[in-house]
């Protein structure tokens, strides 16, 4: 048997938490990082391995009367939300190295909390069985949670509560669809099994597939907020430090849209096919509520969080048009995505630290005191608008344009959220960076970026950056997922327009 | 039928229920200043032997019917009585916690003096104990240990007057609180003798439609009707009465909280799990075994007392400020997710073997470890007075005493089903076993359901991490009476959580009914 990295991958995070409950003081966060890096070089280990070919597939019993497995896997886009994860964490930690909790809480807490939060998150992007993948999608709620709950503004304790029974309430419905599923699985196959590999092999009535996607979906949009489900996400981003919204939006919600492409097309591509006219309805009206509200917000994290919700909807439209190109595109968006909410969140964290407020009316002038915070900002603004040159860019258009080969009036109204983007991030930056400098700026905006913080942001920027000219690699990664996507479905792209025969 | 007593086969009970004879003369025959060590001593031996038979029966294969065929030593028996001594034995070690109560122990120094009066008020002073309560709990747990094992009505009433009799007398003996517990004690006991008259009347009426008091000939009766079925369905409703109101179904839950809260929070803890367990087991006997034939008849009925389980459980929990009033309504609620495996009626396949009993069985034994480690965690958190059982005085307790609440956090999360606690596996196999029997409907309303109740689990989380310390509330100084309890209730939620495989296998193996 091979090493199993997969395993190690996942484990390591969750033993840096565990350390981290010991009393280790004064070295908590110089071992949590540690422990995040060591991910981080286990994930690098691990992709070479993936590209070089070798299978890293673990696969043991677990609780064989449930017919569950220790079963973990890799795909192009696993491997790709895997990557984002580890890259992500060590910056979140390295930029939140000042956090201060109320009361008991404090660094250690957060530093283990995050780890926790990290692991239980690799392993549901690693599960190839439905019931682990169960297990760990709960599981990120809990340190989440007090993530939430222990380190936040005024509310955040309503801001927690929130957010997990809204959690909570998918997940609990997903339960029955996962336990229907082990019936159905027990009275079909014979023998019960959660294997994803078993279970895409079931031939389910139309009937109960439908009823069981609809569980797996509920949870999934709750997950990936989209309009009406994402109440919970701006109050929660709001209370909690940018570095626990980075990770909530920038990792855990993307389980939601990561899950509708590995399980519900995966297992029930009939009743997807389905779901597609209500999903890309839901996904237009996030993608425009989204940007409207984000126009309208006068907090500024708030503000980030409604650009989420709008650019969740350009993932859940690309995933439901059933296009090569436009499923792409949706797993590319989730990784830039990833990078482009964390550099805003910390950009506006470190606004919001000097400012004290995180209203916008309270900013002014800023880049002409700290002109490289506000570089930073704008950087981070250009790409959640998607500006050419962003990786944003390249996955925002290969949605859209996957989506005019099969429905041109939905890809011209998602290309208005294109408009309201460019109007919220120029505006927020407007009313923010530009203009004299006001009373309040010139007394709270002393001193610029220090060095930790510009390395904590600089290679998110890079990142994006770095995709945005050269998204080829990455492209050539998860093009294997969208094209096993497609043939589960047995749709065929649509055949370019006959105009002008190439 | 010869008369063969099967000594070897019987032996964990007649350990327990010699030893709590034994209990009675160590009142009358040891001097006073060792009475608490020797009740301690006979207790802990008593169950340790009785859990070493049962392994060893076990090991040995002994199986079938016993003592003239009124017990049936089969799967379901062996498990129950493996249950029962394990959770008898953690749940009576707190019963001998003295170091939180100022080196008494935590029931009345007199219980039969008045609350209030003079004559209390020297047996205080007096610094006399109540060591008889090693006895009864070992008589009410050696009742538990047949109630679900027999195999004929008469001994199963029998069983379930010889553990209730004593756990009315344990809850009214309450050290602190005393009107409140002698209160709970007088309703259980009016309650149950009301209950059991129920039982007493639906085994009379089965009686006169099979012409037998044994299951299996019931049973019989079922199948080749000699007369109409009024006579049946009657007995059986009557006798499900007497049965649903231990288990705690509504509408026969109305003791609950009431006693959960009067009575001394380790008798609470001991009753929380041991009488679940041996009603809920029992109630599978009776209900597969004698009544199997009629399900079509009980599940319906069943159902809809189950669903109304859940909806009062979890909904009136909401509402609660005593944390004890809220684990007794947390406990009717899990009674009726339990249910929900007992109405699925499923039953195993060779490659699948995981039916009804082996995953109602499962989830007692992850419910009974949440139940009793937050029971001994209760009557740790303190003020001068006693126990400080207002959920708004846990406040903070997260901040002052991170280890237990945090244990605590972890059996509130182990009832609400949250992945990685054994409460998540057990709440997957009773619903699983209830979706294979036909009863997807249910889950579906257990469900929604469970996540009502996850609200007042997460409730006390909030208060206890994100709160403000509350002044004059401590965390008393235990001792190991205390603290082994709860870290093996700890230890055993965890566990299970992550490997339950074995507990699983061996419930599955013990699933089966003898007929």
């Amino acid at each position: 048997m091979t090493f199993p990295w997969l395993t190690l991958l996942g484990l390591l995070p969750l033993i840096g938490a565990f350390v981290l409950a010991l009393p280790v003081r004064g070295a908590a966060r110089v071992i949590g990082l540690a422990f995040s890096l060591a991910t981080l070089a286990v994930a690098v280990v691990v992709t070479v391995l993936y590209v070089g070919g070798t299978d890293l597939s673990v696969r043991q019993p677990w609780i064989t009367a449930f017919g569950a497995y220790w079963a973990l896997g890799l795909d192009g886009m696993g491997l790709v939300m895997v990557l984002l994860t580890a890259v992500l964490t060590p910056i979140v930690l390295f930029a939140e190295w000042g956090v201060q909790g109320k009361g008991r809480w404090n660094a250690q807490g957060y530093f283990a909390m995050v780890l926790a939060l990290q692991g239980t998150a690799l392993f549901t992007f690693l599960a190839g069985d439905v019931l682990l993948f169960y297990v760990f999608f709960e599981a990120t709620l809990i340190p989440m949670y007090f993530l939430i709950g222990g380190f936040g503004g005024e509310q955040r304790r309503a801001a927690a509560l929130k957010f997990l029974m809204f959690n909570l309430v998918g997940g609990f419905i997903l339960l029955a669809s996962v336990i229907g599923l082990f019936a159905t699985s027990a009275s079909l196959g014979g023998t019960p099994s959660y294997l994803l590999a078993d279970l895409v092999g079931l031939q389910i009535p139309t009937d109960l597939a439908r009823w069981l996607m609809v569980g797996f979906l509920v949870a999934f949009i709750i997950k990936a907020p989209m309009v009406p489900l994402h109440t919970w996400l701006p109050l929660a981003a709001e209370q909690a430090t940018p570095g626990s919204s980075t990770l909530m939006v920038g990792i855990l919600d993307k389980i939601g849209t990561f899950a509708m492409i590995k399980f519900c097309i995966g297992l029930f591509p009939e009743a997807s096919a389905w779901a597609a006219p209500v999903m890309i309805a839901l996904a237009l009206i996030s993608i425009i509520y989204g940007a409207a509200a984000a126009i309208a917000s006068t907090n500024l994290l708030r503000l980030v969080s409604y650009t989420s919700v709008s650019h969740f909807g350009f993932m859940v439209l690309g995933i439901y048009v059933f296009t090569t190109q436009s499923i792409n595109g949706s797993i590319f968006f989730m990784v830039n995505h990833g990078f482009s909410t964390a550099a805003l969140f910390l950009a506006v964290g470190f606004m919001i630290k000097r400012r004290g407020s995180a209203d916008i009316s309270d900013f002014g002038g800023v880049e002409k005191v700290t002109p490289v915070l506000a570089g930073g900002v704008l950087l981070a603004a250009l790409s959640a608008i998607s500006l050419p040159g962003m990786s944003t860019f390249v996955s925002e258009f290969l949605v859209i344009a996957g989506t005019w080969s099969r429905m041109p009036w939905v890809a011209a109204v998602a290309a208005l959220g294109i408009v309201l983007a460019a109007t919220y991030g120029l505006l927020m930056y407007q009313r923010t960076m530009t203009g004299p400098v006001t009373e309040a700026t010139a007394t709270h905006f002393t001193r610029d970026l220090d060095g930790r913080e510009r390395a904590a942001l600089v290679p998110v920027i890079g990142v994006i950056l770095l995709f945005g000219f050269l998204p080829a690699p990455i492209m050539s990664v998860v093009e294997p997922t969208a094209k096993a996507a497609m043939q589960r479905m047995q749709v065929a792209d649509p055949v370019a327009p006959a105009k002008g025969e190439k | 039928m010869t008369a063969v007593f099967e000594w070897r086969a019987l032996a964990p009970v007649l350990l327990v229920l010699i030893a709590a004879v034994l209990g009675i003369l160590v009142e009358a025959v040891v001097p006073v200043v060792h009475r608490f060590f020797a009740q301690v001593f006979l207790t802990v031996a008593s169950l340790l032997a009785a859990a070493a038979f049962l392994v060893a029966n076990w090991r040995k294969g002994l199986g079938g019917p016993v003592a003239m065929g009124s017990m049936m030593l089969d799967g379901p028996t062996y498990f129950s009585w493996g249950a029962l001594l394990l959770f008898g034995l953690v749940a009576i070690l707190v019963f001998a916690e003295r170091e939180l109560n100022g080196g008494v122990s935590t029931f009345a120094a007199s219980a039969a003096t008045v609350p209030g009066s003079r004559a209390e008020a020297q047996a205080s002073a007096a610094r006399l104990e109540h060591t008889e309560v090693f006895p009864l709990a070992l008589f009410a747990l050696g009742g538990m240990m047949v109630f679900p094992a027999s195999a004929d009505l008469i001994t199963m009433f029998v069983a379930l007057e010889v553990f209730s009799l004593p756990l009315y007398l344990l809850c009214g003996m309450a050290r602190r609180r005393r009107l409140l517990s002698q209160e709970a004690a007088l309703k259980y006991f009016l309650l149950g003798a009301f209950s059991s008259a129920f039982f007493l009347f639906g085994v009379a009426l089965l009686y006169g439609y099979a012409g037998s008091f044994d299951l299996s000939a019931i049973a019989t009766a079922v199948q080749n009707p000699t007369m109409g079925q009024g006579v049946l369905v009657a007995g059986m409703a009557l006798l499900g009465v007497g049965l649903l109101f231990k288990v705690g179904v509504v509408p026969f839950h109305n003791w609950t909280p009431d006693v959960y809260m009067g009575a001394p929070t380790p008798v609470t803890g001991f009753m929380a799990i041991c009488t679940k367990l041996a009603a809920i087991v029992a109630t599978l006997r009776v209900f597969y075994v004698a009544l199997g034939g009629e399900r079509w008849t009980w599940q319906p009925l069943l159902a809809v007392l189950i669903v109304a389980t859940m909806v009062i459980g979890s909904i009136w929990g909401l509402t609660q400020t005593d944390i004890k009033r809220t684990l007794a309504y947390s406990s009717i609620a899990h009674a009726g997710f339990i249910m929900t495996a007992v109405v699925g009626a499923s039953t195993g396949s060779p490659t699948n073997p995981l039916d009804s009993v082996a995953s109602a069985m499962f989830y007692l034994v992850v419910y009974g470890l949440a139940s009793v480690g937050a029971f001994a965690v209760i009557t740790m958190v303190r003020t001068e007075s006693g126990e400080a059982n207002s959920i708004a005085s846990w406040s903070g307790l997260g901040r002052t005493s991170p280890l237990l609440a945090g244990i605590f956090a972890l059996f509130m999360l182990s009832f609400t089903g949250i992945p990685l606690t054994g409460g998540f596996i057990g709440k997957w196999a009773v619903f699983a076993a209830a979706w294979r029997g036909g009863f997807d409907w249910l889950v579906i309303v257990a469900v929604l359901l469970s996540l009502v109740a996850a609200v007042f689990y997460l409730r006390i989380i909030v208060v206890m991490f994100f709160g403000e310390p509350v002044d004059g509330v401590v965390v008393g100084r235990a001792s190991a009476f205390t603290w082994l309890p709860i870290a093996v209730c700890a230890l055993g939620v965890a566990v299970l959580g992550v490997f339950p495989g074995p507990v699983l296998d061996l419930a599955t193996m013990a699933g089966t009914f003898i007929r």
